[in-house]
């Protein structure tokens, strides 16, 4: 089984898990931008921890035959820092332009204020000028609320939904997101916003278009093996080999392929060539 | 440079490349957006057909067309330090393998890249640059860091520089790993052997008659690395 993960916080986990990750099925995997668990204070932590993302966790990831992609954005509670918000957005434009990032992200809302929204429609207006797609993230709080205003300032600043990754969804807030045209993701968790068994039952209500799953690892309490438990829990309610591989595999690379800078050339993927003809999935030496 | 790709990569990517150094020639700044998209435009296999992907001393074509662009630069030394300090892992693995072929001095980038743990990184930053500009007690450092995380040292430039203390920490580094019952790579005899510590070789030696089978062992596979 091939595993794409497309929201694993990849900093703050062990060699452990990569090794234990790749041995699940990972081979590949993106790590989006956001806050550490408690605020930066300077723009200059940013500069380094986005070259962290595109250097050294990278080259951690590819020890372990995984292949580390990123998004780059302002995640929204940092957003709230009137001099950090000008001061990273003025620095995404240079961070934006490279090889692996597929996505501007996370951004959305955390406390649904002005500054957010600001940093939100700033980083939608990079990205239609980056061509990138968006991977937003949902509140923890006034969930349905936040998603709902979420999907009419994607849809003022124009972003064709196809680009736009919807992420932390529920049992509540997937009908409207599907219903935009956007893409839907579930974070599987230990305990809090979805668990497998929860998941398996919305795919069986809604079926495996345009839903991504991931286990969202970071610092928190998370489980880099949920996309494997999540397959486990799909192959005991019946779903069949080709489901499991669209939910967990395809419908990923095709959302991010939309960047034009995958790089999954070395990974021996003769078949996504022929699966995405005409898309730019193998980008590089072709 | 130009030459050595022209036979690697596809006609439009060529093309790419020549209008990019044209663009950075007249108006430097732009090497801000083209030096980051070199690898998806340009590509990222071995510049010499045949050589193993994995081998960190080999050349890449983004490493050949990243130096073609950093050389139609009127003035390298301006931009150098801005694109390593927003670049990403190839694209600072680019600058440190243009450096023999600017006339800057880069020696911060290059103590800068010995510092990381990435593999890559570090052999680059060990070329022709690094064997004129480093210290003796740095090239020595650098030599022992390449045997320490794995970065094979017979390709590098400047082995020659070892001096009689860069033997004496690679003896000592490979007595350490004998006697944890690890191993070393038969190559660090050749600098070992330029100037060959006694002190260190013999408590090498002394280990072919530890108690321990692991340390006699790997005491044995050591030495008989040794030419």
């Amino acid at each position: 089984m091939r595993i794409f993960e497309p929201h694993a916080h990849m900093t703050s986990r062990t060699t452990d898990d990569y090794q234990a990750m790749a041995e699940s099925g990972v081979r590949a995997l993106v790590e989006p931008a956001f806050w550490l668990g408690q605020p930066r204070t300077s723009a200059g932590s940013f500069v380094d921890y986005f070259n962290s993302l595109l250097g050294w966790e990278r080259f951690r990831a590819a020890q372990f035959g995984i292949r580390h992609h990123c998004t780059i954005g302002l995640n929204p509670k940092e957003a709230n820092d009137d001099n950090l918000r000008r001061e990273v957005l003025a620095l995404l434009p240079r961070f934006l332009a490279k090889d692996g990032v597929v996505a501007v992200g996370e951004i959305g809302f955390d406390a649904m204020t002005a500054a957010e929204e600001e940093a939100l429609d700033a980083q939608l207006r990079l990205a239609d000028e980056q061509e990138l797609p968006v991977l937003v993230h949902t509140p923890h709080r006034d969930k349905a609320a936040g998603t709902r205003r979420t999907l009419e300032l994607v849809a003022a600043a124009g972003m064709r939904p196809e680009t736009v990754l919807i992420d932390h969804n529920n049992e509540l807030t997937v009908h409207e997101v599907l219903a935009s045209g956007c893409w839907a993701g579930f974070s599987i968790y230990p305990n809090t916003k979805m668990d497998e068994y929860r998941m398996v039952r919305v795919l069986e209500q809604v079926g495996p278009e345009r839903i991504l799953i991931n286990s969202a690892c970071d610092w928190g309490v998370s489980d880099p093996l949920k996309i494997a438990k999540t397959v486990k829990a799909m192959q005991e309610a019946g779903f069949d080999a080709d489901d499991i591989d669209r939910v967990v595999w395809r419908n990923p690379v095709e959302f991010f392929a939309q960047s034009g800078r995958l790089i999954l050339d070395d990974l021996g993927e003769r078949d996504l060539a022929a699966t995405f003809e005409g898309n730019t999935v193998l980008r590089g030496e072709r | 440079m130009i030459e050595r790709l022209e036979d690697r990569v596809a006609p439009e990517a060529l093309a790419w490349l020549h209008d990019a150094a044209a663009e950075v020639a007249q108006e430097p700044a732009k090497i801000a957006t083209r030096f980051p998209a070199v690898g998806r435009k340009v590509g990222r296999g071995p510049l010499e057909p045949g050589a193993d992907p994995e081998d960190v001393h080999a050349w890449t074509i983004d490493d050949a067309a990243r130096t073609y662009l950093l050389q139609a630069l009127p003035d390298p030394a301006g931009e150098l330090r801005e694109l390593y300090r927003y670049g990403d892992a190839a694209e600072r693995r680019g600058i440190l393998r243009a450096l023999e072929y600017l006339d800057v001095d880069a020696l911060d980038l290059v103590e800068d890249a010995i510092r990381t743990n990435d593999t890559r990184l570090i052999a680059a930053a060990l070329g022709p640059h690094a064997t004129e500009h480093l210290s003796d007690a740095a090239y020595d450092q650098a030599v022992l860091k390449c045997v320490f995380v794995g970065v094979p040292i017979t390709p590098l430039h400047g082995l020659h520089r070892v001096t009689p203390d860069g033997a004496r920490m690679l003896a000592a580094l490979v007595h350490e790993r004998v006697a944890a019952g690890r191993d070393v790579p038969a190559e660090v005899w050749i600098v070992i052997d330029r100037h060959p510590p006694e002190d260190e070789i013999a408590a090498i030696v002394a280990e072919l008659d530890s108690p321990y089978d692991d340390r006699r062992g790997a005491a044995e596979r050591a030495l008989g690395g040794r030419a």
